[in-house]
């Protein structure tokens, strides 16, 4: 398909303008977004901060208050990375620190870093100001005094971050330090034990080892940035010696780039799935037209583009981002080239959802959301054809359109370079969300197979197991009170110590339910907390995450909570269900398994039934198990 | 002199010390540019450097006393 004309600059300006004027800010927001792809230049972000100052208050933007400490000139960098920013949708408001004070900064309670209240600070500090000894008298130490040197580094930014930390929660960036490349004692720097570049590395180990050490302090790999420009276009010694600019003019918009790879996650604008086209994208070619043994996907020229595209994708899935299909294609033979081509490196399990159809792309992509329950600004999107990705611009401007160059060897450079994908932190359940997602896919075509939902039921081969809250499953069962909003009876939001707490009060007991099944293991996806003073036992929280409501496992936990509450000489149960903008699918659960309300507070019902409770049993086709744990 | 370049230079300045294109003229200067101050010198002649694919050196940057001034140093280093 051909592409559309490409508008310059000047035209998307009056578009601009003319948004202004009819106030149609989205619009305006939309135009200075493409107008920043276009040309991300000094003047264009200087336009595009103009621009967005006007926005703001008419268009949803999230606030970050930036704190830069720094060792060097970084002032031509803060314009390009607000305009990057606005076009994010992140309000930037910047403090700079002065020259080499960032010592002082952190440790007087009274700066002006403090004052300034920050939500992120970045440390932008060089080898060649933090440690000259060994930047450029290297030559002169001796492994003492290299020694000593390092240690001393590393105490600095030891010391520094410490003492931040108690003061202040922000997130904070360090910057690793530059690795010398013509270090004193030329060649043979790289093989000797106590060389220079070995002496910078050594450092970076100490301030990644610190980074993990601390809450929320990330480590920017700076020397490996200025690695990838090539250290000869990366500096500018001439403006280092007049204005302390170490960076040449074309590079800083890479610099304001990566820390926009921290600032994305930060803010939360990040995507939660990547959806994809398959022609000419996933692979080379039309499976309709060129058929199982003429697309192009292999190791060779040009079918490894595809690959890497494939490869890249399953890095995203490990780390957590979902993967889903949208193609305009026959279902059948597109499918059977997913499960069977030699060369695929992604299979059907990898994709949590799959719309293969002849319907307009916006359309599927809301569909899509909708299945995986996440919002349509939590997509990106993939696709090779400019028309498709218009259409989908245009139609829904809250999806995060990747922009493709026309050689597929440019795609999975351009899928790594998106922001939108970065972490910060990666749990267990990060790592297995895709295959979980995949799996409820999996679930959902079942039901749509079985006859009676018992037969369903039944097909699932349900395992439930319920276990007294352990040392180790704190986090999450805090983690899970905190998240869950609908199937929820109280919406009680705990911290793992005030778990702990109640897992330990006289007659408290947290409980954990896991769940399994034969497409797999949902891992720990329940929690109840109950409070028994004399013989009345209360459910104080019954939470279920929403990837297993509905399948009468809520019936098989009451059932076993009772009972654990009637052989702990209990002889009543009773629960609050608190209502939300969210739970409502928790709100006749009591009413279902029998139990009777009593009385009513703040809009608030209370239910209850007498114990032994004869009738709640746990329904067959669930194989529950209460795992014994220590006793109280 | 060359218009394509002049007009440039001008849209550059205008873009970046945030002033319509028809307020900066060759005589333009710090003292009739508010936003010409060290930080916007610098910005400017990064600006020109990057997006005109030139290079300036540190005697060059001094000269720059007005957008005239501006203008001839980049046709001079264009060429």
């Amino acid at each position: 398909m051909a592409e559309g004309p490409i508008p310059d600059s000047n035209a998307l300006r009056q578009q601009v303008d003319e948004a202004f004027a009819c106030a149609d800010y989205a619009r305006a927001h939309a135009l200075l977004t493409q107008l920043w792809q276009l040309r991300p230049d000094a003047s264009t972000a200087a336009y595009l901060v103009g621009r967005f100052e006007k926005l703001r208050g008419h268009i949803a933007l999230a606030p970050c208050r930036l704190a830069i400490l720094r060792s060097f000139t970084v002032e031509p960098a803060i314009g390009l990375l607000r305009a990057m920013a606005f076009a994010a949708g992140i309000d930037l408001e910047v403090h700079l620190g002065d020259f080499n004070t960032y010592f002082q900064e952190m440790l007087d309670a009274a700066s002006t870093l403090y004052a300034f209240r920050p939500d992120v600070v970045i440390l932008a500090v060089q080898a060649c100001d933090i440690v000259p000894d060994l930047w450029t008298g290297f030559a002169d130490l001796d492994a003492a005094g290299v020694q000593a040197a390092k240690d001393r580094t590393a105490a600095t930014y030891r010391q520094i971050i410490e003492t931040f930390r108690s003061r202040c929660p922000a997130h904070i960036i360090l910057h690793s330090l530059q690795i010398p490349s013509a270090p004193a004692l030329g060649v043979l720097d790289a093989t000797a034990e106590h060389g220079q570049s070995a002496a910078f590395r050594q450092i970076n180990d100490e301030l990644a080892h610190l980074a993990r050490a601390h809450k929320n302090v990330y480590l920017f790999d700076y020397d490996r940035l200025i690695a990838r420009r090539g250290e000869a276009a990366w500096s500018d010694p001439r403006k280092w010696l007049t204005a302390r600019l170490p960076i040449a003019a074309g590079e800083l918009v890479h610099l304001a780039r990566a820390w926009m790879r921290f600032l994305h996650p930060i803010t939360g604008k990040v995507c939660k799935a990547l959806v994809v086209d398959l022609d000419n994208t996933l692979w080379g070619g039309v499976i309709g037209e060129d058929g199982l043994e003429g697309i192009k996907l292999d190791e060779a020229y040009p079918g490894a583009a595809f690959q890497a595209v494939q490869r890249t994708m399953l890095d995203l899935y490990r780390r957590g981002i979902i993967l889903a299909i949208c193609s305009k294609n026959n279902p059948a033979e597109a499918l059977e080239a997913i499960a069977q081509h030699r060369g695929m490196l992604l299979r059907p399990e990898h994709f949590a959802a799959v719309r293969i159809n002849w319907n307009d792309k916006a359309t599927n992509l809301r569909e899509i959301a909708g299945e995986l329950n996440i919002g349509i600004d939590s997509l990106a999107f993939m696709d090779d054809n400019p028309v498709e990705r218009t259409w989908v611009r245009e139609q829904l401007p809250e999806v995060t359109v990747l922009e493709l160059p026309a050689d597929p060897m440019g795609f999975a450079p351009a899928l790594r370079d998106s922001p939108v994908f970065e972490r910060l932190a990666i749990s267990e359940e990060d790592r297995e969300r895709g295959r979980m997602y995949a799996e409820q896919r999996q679930r959902a075509e079942l039901q749509a197979t079985a006859g009676s939902l018992e037969d369903f039921y039944r097909s699932l081969q349900m395992s439930v197991e319920i276990a007294l809250v352990t040392p180790a499953t704190l986090a999450r069962t805090a983690q899970l009170t905190q998240k869950t909003n609908q199937f929820n009876l109280t919406t009680k939001r705990y911290t793992e110590q005030q778990i702990a707490e109640l897992s330990a009060a006289p007659g408290g007991r947290v409980y954990n339910v896991r769940v399994a099944d034969r497409f797999g293991d949902n891992g720990l996806v329940g929690v109840v907390i109950t409070r028994q003073v004399n013989e009345d036992c209360e459910v104080d929280t019954f939470l279920l995450s929403c990837r297993v409501i509905g399948r009468t496992v809520e019936t098989a936990i009451l059932a076993i909570v009772a009972q654990e509450a009637a052989k702990a000489g209990a002889k009543t149960l009773g629960g609050w269900f608190v209502p939300s903008k969210k739970n409502a699918p928790a709100k006749d659960f009591y009413r279902q398994h029998a139990l009777t309300s009593t009385r009513e507070k703040d809009g608030a019902t209370w239910w209850q039934l007498p114990l032994p409770a004869a009738a709640l049993v746990c329904p067959a086709w669930i194989d529950l198990r209460m795992s014994p744990g220590e006793t109280k | 002199m060359d218009e394509t370049i002049a007009t440039q230079v001008r849209q550059i300045a205008a873009d970046l010390f945030q002033v319509p294109l028809d307020k900066v003229t060759p005589a333009s200067s710090p003292e009739t540019l508010e936003a010409w101050d060290s930080v916007g010198h610098l910005n400017l002649v990064l600006a020109l450097e990057s997006q005109l694919g030139i290079s300036l050196a540190p005697e060059d940057i001094e000269k720059m006393k007005t957008i005239a001034d501006v203008i001839a140093l980049v046709q001079e280093r264009s060429k």
